[in-house]
């Protein structure tokens, strides 16, 4: 028999936006946001990602940790793809403010305006802020 | 007498580096360090306060936090000295007195 919940919202599916706006490593944000995207891409969720302020530097290219003893987790932003996770988007005011171009990420994304991320996230269900 | 600042802050999101840069005497030496190696970077919205800062105030920033977040040596300021914890020990002992920006 499926559980009360199962019934209310068989098949449901909302559009989950994660706005990222941390650096990595100073605090724990980035790290708790990717965790919590794979639990909602594990609920067949539509997920989709925004890099935007220091954000941006989450997904830059050449992370090494060894020297500062923490976990190195960029690689898992390579493997979102095969949690069907393909919309990532990113500011390019951010990128520019910090001299950075798509070229110095690590992942495929779409480089957006702000006006166009304001849309998205105007179409979203549900937006979680890291 | 010289003092030695550190800024762990990240220039985008803080006013941490702006008030230490204010504050700082010249003379005085600014280690950068965690998210706030990000106000070494060559190119960016804060470079060129920096860059001025550097006439009288010597910088430094931290490697390892440096590389934990991608960033090489040429993406460096000209004239940032970057060093290792082993001269972060060294800078401390350096100076008369220090100052953390948190």
């Amino acid at each position: 028999m499926a559980e009360p919940w199962e019934e209310e919202n068989e098949g449901k599916v909302k559009k989950f936006m994660f706005i990222n706006r941390k650096a990595p490593y100073g605090t724990i944000y980035a790290l708790e946001s990717l965790e919590v995207v794979l639990i909602t891409a594990a609920f067949d969720q539509d997920v989709s990602l925004v890099f935007t302020d220091d954000g941006v530097f989450q997904i830059k290219k050449g992370q090494t940790t060894a020297g500062i003893g923490m976990k190195n987790f960029s690689p898992t932003y390579r493997a979102l793809e095969g949690y069907d996770i393909e919309k990532l988007y990113v500011d390019k005011e951010s990128l520019d403010a910090r001299g950075l171009t798509a070229e110095d990420l690590i992942v495929d994304v779409e480089v957006m305006s702000r006006a166009q991320l304001a849309d998205l996230m105007n179409e979203q269900d549900v937006v979680m802020s890291f | 007498m010289a003092m030695l600042h550190t800024v762990n802050k990240s220039p985008f999101e803080r006013v941490s580096l702006d008030s230490c840069i204010s504050m700082a005497k010249k003379g005085s030496s600014v280690l950068l360090i965690e998210d706030g190696v990000y106000g070494a970077l060559k190119g960016t919205k804060v470079a060129d306060k920096v860059s001025k800062a550097m006439d009288g105030i010597t910088f430094y920033v931290l490697g390892p936090d440096l590389a934990a977040r991608g960033m090489t040596e040429e993406r460096i300021i000209s004239g940032i000295k970057v060093v290792d914890y082993a001269g972060f020990v060294d800078l401390t002992t350096k100076h008369e007195n220090f100052q953390a920006w948190l």
